[in-house]
């Protein structure tokens, strides 16, 4: 579906990402992972378009997404969530995802203007979208909530908020920065199992940044480390848990094996 | 947590804080000079507020100790805080300061007697001192003023002693004798369109303010009218907000039809002196409104609103006016407007694209340069074929519509005519905020880079709005130009997109309301850049009272008059966050199990 073929981003001198090879199956989870400053966010930003890469090329679904401004990107069918939550904080809940669903429809200023019947039935159809993709996270999103502005609301619905506003672009890869950070064990293992139902029951397919490796183990099929800008390694959860490489980059190298190798080369 | 947070006597009042009191006395001392030496006492002596005790000269003067006491006295009451316990010492605070503020006068008497500045301060004159000595020896003057400035001071110290009943009366009734002493000129006018020019006889000065004892009477109107109609209208209020959703807009619906049949029915009982200044207003709120798109809606910051006005007004002028230098096809001002409608949302296109890749300062400071580039074409000799440049385009002529002709010297069917298109185009803002354009002009405005994530495209919906502004600004142009029958390039300086932009910033942005308040308050009392208010003895003091105003507005009330909803949470989010959570509101993140 996702094909990110020897991609690399630089930022003056900085590699954020180098030679990178990536891609996702229709209706796979794909969860990346990595320490501090290894790249993920610059990754989100160049597949949604808010990066420029330097070389390579990204292609979605056989089409190439470079040179796309991130509404096009959007408009094929790819949203995102951000790390630190932005939603549109003095518009109301239902406003928020109303206006994602900007790229779905098509009503200009004169039907605005004649009220025409087009415009009133999609204007019926954006609310009730957006009422069905909210009521998606059970009664916290809904009912009186609808009219009030984003801002009154909890940090894990806001984080919810922003994924019920990605889920209204009718996206078929969402891409979710970091969903769980902030929010407790038992939210996060409620966010978790979400996860999974957007995939069975919406049919997304899904890549995760997240830090949280319970949430990783449980809902990825496929898990990608990145440090400095490279893949350093990829496969399911154990096989990438055990991977030398992985534990040397969250970790740093044991001591021992130092010595091991000042040893070995004196 | 709630329990602690109504629980008043939790935490102790604050006492009196002298040093406030010590730094409004000094804030009321450099003000009282300031004003006596940008000569608004001298200047404004000659209209009378209530002849002939009070002139609006004096007054510029007065209100200083008054209003400073009673800001000083006022306190912030934090939830959960009881308020303090008002006792005399108020009083002595509020007497302080109105004596701190009366001082400032003193001093400034003591050297304008004694030393000669005039040459780079103008009004340090002899005017002045012998106005503000009351026309007695000097020692009379600065006692009288002590005297006055303590009683005054006093008086707005006692405001937070009185109960709050007490206060609302004394308030109304200042208000409503200078408001009524303001609105001379439109109350005589509209009065006699009912040939009830008996009762401003009876109240009014025939040079300008009221009378004593028709000062008396709208004061005792403005207690009595309340007592007999106010609990009626509240109830009517009540009963109205009682009513399900739809019944409600549909009432409201009709009180807006009803409100809008008064307003076309209003000019045929106006003089020509109102009708003209109504339709100065009117030409600002069209103007007002547009920019409320860019601005308000969408953000973006546009100083050089004038040169879409511009482009509408040369636009009607070249196509209308048989005098137009380089091609003059003489339509007929409709069919003109089509083309200048099509034409300025061109312009909107043109001068859009470059500015809107920009953000905040710079994208501000680019639309300024645009603003002053389109003035300087018109002005150029280059173009001065097409234009007339400094000459400008004459002999424009009126609005046939029939049954009469729409021109500056009828300012009736003037008024008429930019009240049919302040219709219009409220009618557009309000159906464009809440249309698929509209709500993504907010999310522009609320974070730019995350409206194009989430599938706006921002450039072509930044554009719309420029376009949509353009147009309502070409409207106010073509009725300009056909009004004033001729057409300069001077009449499109950049003081009019800054007095647009104060309009609508005073008004409230992003709203309608507020708009169509601050373009009635501003441009009807105080005037346009050009065109005189209500208050004409105040022409040449506009400026500084346009640029306190935005101050003030700015420091203590930067939603505007008629907030929006929106904005004022923008604005206010930490208070606003305080009550949400206060009334529970706010959700706390949940413990409860998740099946």
């Amino acid at each position: 579906m996702l094909q990110i073929l020897d991609l690399s981003v630089t930022f003056g001198g900085l590699h954020a990402l180098r030679n990178l090879d990536f891609h996702v199956e229709e209706g796979e989870i794909v969860s990346v992972i990595g320490p501090n400053g290894a790249g993920k966010t610059t990754f989100f930003n160049m597949i949604s378009g808010m990066v420029t890469p330097t070389s390579g090329e990204i292609l979605f679904e056989g089409e190439s997404l470079l040179n796309l401004d991130p509404s096009q990107v959007t408009e094929r069918g790819i949203a995102r969530t951000f790390q630190n939550v932005r939603l549109f904080a003095n518009m109301t809940i239902l406003e928020n995802v109303m206006v994602a669903q900007h790229c779905r429809t098509h009503q200009k200023v004169f039907g605005a203007l004649l009220q025409t019947k087009a415009f009133k039935s999609e204007e019926i159809a954006i609310r009730e979208y957006g009422e069905e993709v909210l009521s998606f996270f059970g009664s916290r999103l809904i009912g009186y909530r609808l009219n009030q502005p984003a801002s009154v609301l909890s940090y894990a619905n806001r984080r919810r908020l922003e994924i019920a506003r990605a889920m209204a672009t009718r996206p078929r890869l969402l891409l979710l920065d970091e969903p769980v950070a902030g929010m407790n064990p038992r939210e996060s293992a409620e966010l978790t199992a979400l996860i999974g139902r957007l995939r069975s029951e919406w049919g997304f397919t899904i890549v995760i940044i997240e830090h949280d490796m319970s949430v990783v183990r449980d809902v990825s099929d496929r898990v990608v480390v990145l440090d400095h800008g490279e893949t350093i390694a990829q496969g399911s959860y154990d096989s990438v848990a055990n991977d030398p490489k992985v534990i040397e980059a969250y970790l740093g190298r044991q001591v021992q094996d130092k010595n091991a190798d000042e040893e070995a080369s004196s | 947590m709630t329990a602690t947070a109504n629980d008043a006597s939790t935490f102790e009042a604050p006492g009196l804080d002298w040093r406030r009191q010590i730094r409004f006395s000094a804030i009321g001392a450099l003000s009282c000079a300031f004003i006596a030496l940008a000569g608004m006492p001298v200047g404004l002596d000659r209209r009378s507020i209530v002849y002939p005790v009070l002139s609006l000269g004096y007054l510029s003067l007065l209100w200083v100790p008054f209003v400073l006491a009673s800001l000083a006295g006022s306190q912030v009451v934090l939830e959960g805080m009881g308020e303090r316990e008002r006792d005399t010492r108020d009083l002595a605070a509020g007497a302080l300061v109105g004596l701190g503020s009366a001082l400032g006068l003193v001093g400034l008497m003591i050297l304008v007697k004694n030393f000669n500045l005039r040459d780079p301060l103008v009004n340090w004159s002899p005017q002045l001192l012998e106005l503000l000595s009351f026309n007695r020896s000097t020692t009379l003057g600065m006692l009288l003023w002590v005297v006055l400035g303590t009683t005054l001071g006093l008086l707005g110290g006692a405001m937070h002693v009185v109960p709050a009943m007490v206060r609302a009366k004394v308030l109304t009734v200042v208000l409503s004798v200078l408001l009524v002493s303001v609105l001379q000129t439109f109350l005589t006018d509209l009065l006699e369109g009912f040939r009830l020019e008996v009762f401003t006889d009876f109240i009014y000065y025939k040079r300008g303010g009221l009378e004593i004892l028709g000062a008396l009477l709208v004061a005792v109107l403005a207690i009595a009218i309340p007592l007999l109609v106010g609990g009626r209208i509240k109830g009517l209020r009540a009963r109205v907000q009682k009513m399900p959703p739809d019944e409600r807009s549909r009432t409201n619906l009709v009180l807006l039809g009803v409100g809008a049949a008064l307003l076309l029915i209003l000019p045929f009982f106006l003089g020509k002196i109102t009708n003209e200044l109504l339709a100065n207003v009117g030409l600002f709120v069209l103007l007002a409104l547009g920019l409320n798109i860019v601005v308000g809606l969408a953000g973006i910051l546009d100083l050089g609103y004038v040169a879409f006005f511009a482009v509408g007004g040369y636009t009607t002028a070249v196509l209308t006016s048989p005098n137009s230098p380089g091609f003059s096809p003489e339509l007929p001002w409709p069919v003109a407007l089509i083309a200048v409608v099509v034409l300025t949302g061109l312009v909107g296109l043109f001068i859009g694209a470059p500015v809107i890749r920009m953000r905040g300062d710079y994208l501000a400071i680019v639309t300024l340069g645009f603003g002053e580039i389109i003035r300087l074409l018109f002005l150029s000799d280059w173009l001065s074929g097409w234009f007339g440049g400094a000459q400008g385009i004459t002999n424009i002529p009126g609005v046939d519509v029939g049954i009469g002709t729409v021109k500056g010297t009828d300012p009736r069917s003037v008024f008429l005519l930019v009240l049919i298109f302040c219709g219009i185009a409220i009618y557009v803002s309000w159906r464009l905020e809440h249309s698929r354009l509209g709500r993504a002009w907010m999310a522009i405005r609320e974070d730019e880079d995350v409206a194009e994530a989430m599938g706006v495209n921002t450039t072509s919906t930044k554009l719309m709005a420029f376009v949509v502004g353009a147009v309502l600004a070409s409207f106010s142009g073509a009725i300009f130009s056909a009004k004033v029958g001729s057409i300069f390039p001077s009449s499109f300086i950049m003081l009019v997109s800054i007095i647009i932009l104060v309009v609508v910033i005073v008004g409230g942005m992003g709203n309608i309301a507020g708009v169509i308040v601050g373009a009635v308050v501003l441009i009807g009392v105080l005037g346009g850049p050009k065109q005189p208010g209500l208050l004409q003895e105040l022409g040449q003091f506009k400026l500084l009272i346009y640029g306190a105003l935005l101050v003030w507005m700015m420091l203590k009330r930067p939603e505007g008059l008629v907030p929006n909803v929106r904005r004022s949470r923008e604005l206010h989010q930490e208070e606003f966050l305080q009550d949400a959570w206060l009334k529970g509101e706010i959700d706390e993140d949940d413990e409860e199990d998740p099946s």
